[in-house]
């Protein structure tokens, strides 16, 4: 290896350098890395020396790298820098500026909307009706019943039929609302005074304190934790406007502090799956929903629901499904694949999930049967079926989703899919 | 660090003798974790030998494997140590009746009292040199106990209130495990070499067998692999791991196969695909068809 060979004394700082710029190189492209792990890298190199290759590859990786995904930029950043140090610099040097003038065009972009959208408010809103010589207080009441009346229909209003207008309402009173949920015992032992196990080092502590002289017994009962929930949301497009609402909602509930979940991850799907969890961690929802968008890009495709939900059960679910989640499956069920596929992938998913709730925007319509192939396939294999068209139907959802003998409406169309 | 591992070659080399076949790849990491004093985390699908170099490292060393299963719930009283509270309660109870109460003062938080668990057990010095500590599946404990060992991991300590803070003389060989089942912190991560062990090549997966199965013929082996390798790059719930290409060799050999036949497979499916889901689709003409194409790509060589 000849193009080591000026790299072979550590001595004159060469290397060192060298492995400072690559972990920068590496920095900039994503990877996580501190100085600590700078340090350990030249360490482990002078250990293992760099005769070889290979030898000199693989001690970078297992201190630079800390996750599967992070190996192909790994590689890829290793070729091009220990090639040619000052190329990949060069190209860093020449990108990053562009790169950086993006994002902030965007963050701008996004901001700058809304700042518009409030001053346009502020200008268009109609002048404060002039009320004449009528006392403040008749006039309070009014304004309150009206008010009341108007949140009422807006909660029973179709997301499909609201106004722009309505739609922004509806979406502050989607962030208002709760999904409560019932913590789970764990196997953790806490400190409890009505607990069943005694705990003998608090009690032994304790008692050494009266000079051995044990005057209770300490207990300890299981502690507690919250499950989490995990939605699943069709984007397809039949479902674009419900599923838009309803992300709105679980962004809320992601978002939300000290409300239950341990957390909530989010997948929407329709073509394909995508992962949009990191993007519902974002403060501002409206930037949360347009990269989850801008990710998911299958927004009003078509639906392969049984392939989306396979995906699914294969990559993730025994990554977010291990410990008592409950999930949530938005969708119409209107598959135009395989049956047999989605009724097994569903199957699937329902043993492995604590609790399987499928909202559906089609329950809205009284007359709704399970005719589509999709809907009978899926409907045997969830815990409740709920509808998932308006304001109220999400707030119903948030009283239902702890309650274990909730099964929606599937007793009914079950009865009707077995006639 | 002792003569034989005093280079990559040579870490290669004392594992191949006790039959584990590590790829370079592996080798360097488990030589930079011995030379550096760092903890290794393994990370990969189930079944393909992270535990295995734990056991192999401990038997190759001559060094005890101190062994942490972890499951969720796990917590510093069965993982580090733990006092003996009824003893002690005993010993206070006859230091009263005779009245030697200056005496039980003295021992009550002695090791005479001290139930030692694995982490405690591993900072201790052992016979034949520091141990291996294998903290296996660490995906499965909860992030409480994660924050916790980062004391434990990074300077080789841990801490008792009573007895004060016990530091490893020699620190042990650790290794950690994860299924990837959840994502393990990154500060756990950084005090780690870290190592993602993938599905062997076909090359490296026959040479495992032969060192794992070697009562099995040549032409068997082959075909296992082969079979197996195959199998993987179907579309299947769980792939089968290196593990599962073991036991399906010994399985196939108390039954005295010497050749692979759908009859044979679909008798003994239940060695390799743990789903019934995997199992009901090999069934029948599946298997014969990946049969035929194993046999295929063994064909040219």
């Amino acid at each position: 290896m000849a193009r080591y060979a000026d790299l072979s004394i550590p001595e004159d700082g060469k290397l060192v350098d060298n492995i400072t710029h690559f972990a920068r190189a590496l920095r900039r492209a994503g990877l996580p890395i501190g100085p600590g792990r700078v340090r350990l890298a030249i360490e482990a190199v002078a250990a293992a020396g760099f005769a070889r290759k290979p030898d000199f590859y693989w001690t970078l990786h297992a201190v630079f790298v800390n996750r599967p995904e992070e190996r192909q930029v790994f590689n890829q950043i290793f070729r091009l820098y220990w090639r040619d140090p000052r190329y990949l610099e060069h190209m860093m040097s020449l990108m990053l500026p562009a790169i950086r003038n993006v994002a902030e065009e965007k963050a701008a972009e996004s901001a700058a909307k809304r700042a518009a959208e409030a001053l346009l408010d502020g200008a268009q809103a109609p002048e404060p009706p002039q009320s004449g010589d009528d006392s403040d207080n008749t006039e309070i009441q009014i304004d309150a019943s009206q008010t009341a009346s108007a949140d009422e229909r807006l909660r029973h209003l179709d997301f499909e039929q609201m106004s722009t207008q309505e739609m922004a309402d509806a979406k502050r009173m989607l962030a208002r609302l709760h999904l409560p949920v019932r913590p789970l015992k764990t196997r953790r032992l806490r400190p409890s005074p009505t607990g069943r196990r005694p705990d003998w080092r608090a009690s032994m502590r304790a008692a050494l304190r009266h000079g051995g002289e044990m005057t209770r017994i300490y207990r300890r009962a299981p502690a507690t934790r919250w499950p989490a929930l995990i939605v699943l949301c069709d984007i397809s497009g039949s479902m674009s406007q419900y599923s838009r609402m309803v992300l709105h909602f679980v962004h809320a509930v992601a978002n939300r502090r000290g409300q239950g979940w341990s957390k909530v991850h989010a997948f929407t799907f329709g073509t394909r799956l995508t992962n949009i969890t990191h993007h519902l961690r974002s403060r501002d929802v409206d930037a949360a929903l347009n990269a989850a968008g801008a990710q998911a890009q299958d927004w009003q495709g078509g639906t392969r629901i049984g392939a989306c939900l396979r995906a699914f059960n294969v990559d993730w679910s025994r990554r977010v499904l291990g410990q008592g989640a409950v999930v949530l499956l938005i969708s119409d069920g209107l598959d135009r694949d395989d049956p047999a596929l989605l009724g097994h992938e569903m199957q699937r998913l329902h043993l492995s999930s604590r609790r399987l709730i499928w909202l559906n925007p089609l329950l809205r319509w009284d007359a709704f049967a399970p005719r589509a192939r999709g809907v009978r396939a899926m409907l045997p294999h969830v815990d409740s079926f709920r509808a998932g068209h308006n304001v109220a139907s999400l707030d119903a959802l948030a009283r239902a989703i702890s309650d274990t003998d909730d099964h929606g409406e599937k007793a009914r169309l079950m009865a009707m899919l077995n006639d | 660090m002792s003569e034989e591992l005093s280079s990559i070659d040579r870490v290669q080399t004392l594992l191949r003798a006790h039959a584990y076949v590590a790829d370079r790849a592996l080798s360097t990491v488990v030589y930079l974790a011995l030379k550096l004093q760092r903890p290794v985390f393994l990370e990969g699908e189930p079944g393909t030998g992270k535990t295995e170099i734990a056991r192999t490292l401990a038997t190759a060393l001559g060094r005890r494997l101190i062994r942490l299963q972890c499951y969720e719930g796990l917590d510093a009283s069965s993982a580090v140590y733990e006092w003996n509270f009824a003893a002690q309660m005993l010993a206070i109870r006859a230091a009263q009746a005779t009245g030697d109460a200056q005496a039980i003062k003295d021992t009550l938080f002695g090791p005479e009292f001290l139930i030692e668990r694995p982490l405690l057990e591993a900072m201790r010095p052992q016979p034949g040199g520091a141990p291996v500590l294998l903290i296996d599946e660490i995906d499965r404990t909860d992030e409480p106990f994660e924050a916790f060992l980062l004391e434990a991991l990074s300077d080789y300590q841990v801490t008792i209130p009573e007895l004060g803070t016990i530091k490893a003389t020699e620190a042990p060989i650790v290794i950690l495990t994860s299924n990837r089942t959840r994502e393990v912190h990154d500060a756990l991560k950084r005090r780690c070499l870290y190592h993602w062990v993938d599905y062997p090549a076909f090359q490296r997966e026959l040479d495992i067998l032969t060192a794992r199965a070697p009562e099995a013929s040549a032409t068997l082996s082959r075909e296992i692999v082969a079979f197996v390798q195959r199998l993987r790059s179907e579309d299947l719930f769980k792939k089968p791991g290196v593990a599962e290409t073991i036991d399906w060799a010994k399985c196939l050999l108390a039954l005295d196969v010497v050749e692979l036949s759908p009859e044979v497979i679909a008798d003994t499916l239940g060695a390799i695909l743990k789903y019934q889901d995997d199992i009901a689709r090999l069934q029948g003409l599946e298997a014969s068809r990946i049969l035929d194409e194993a046999r295929q790509s063994l064909a040219p060589s």
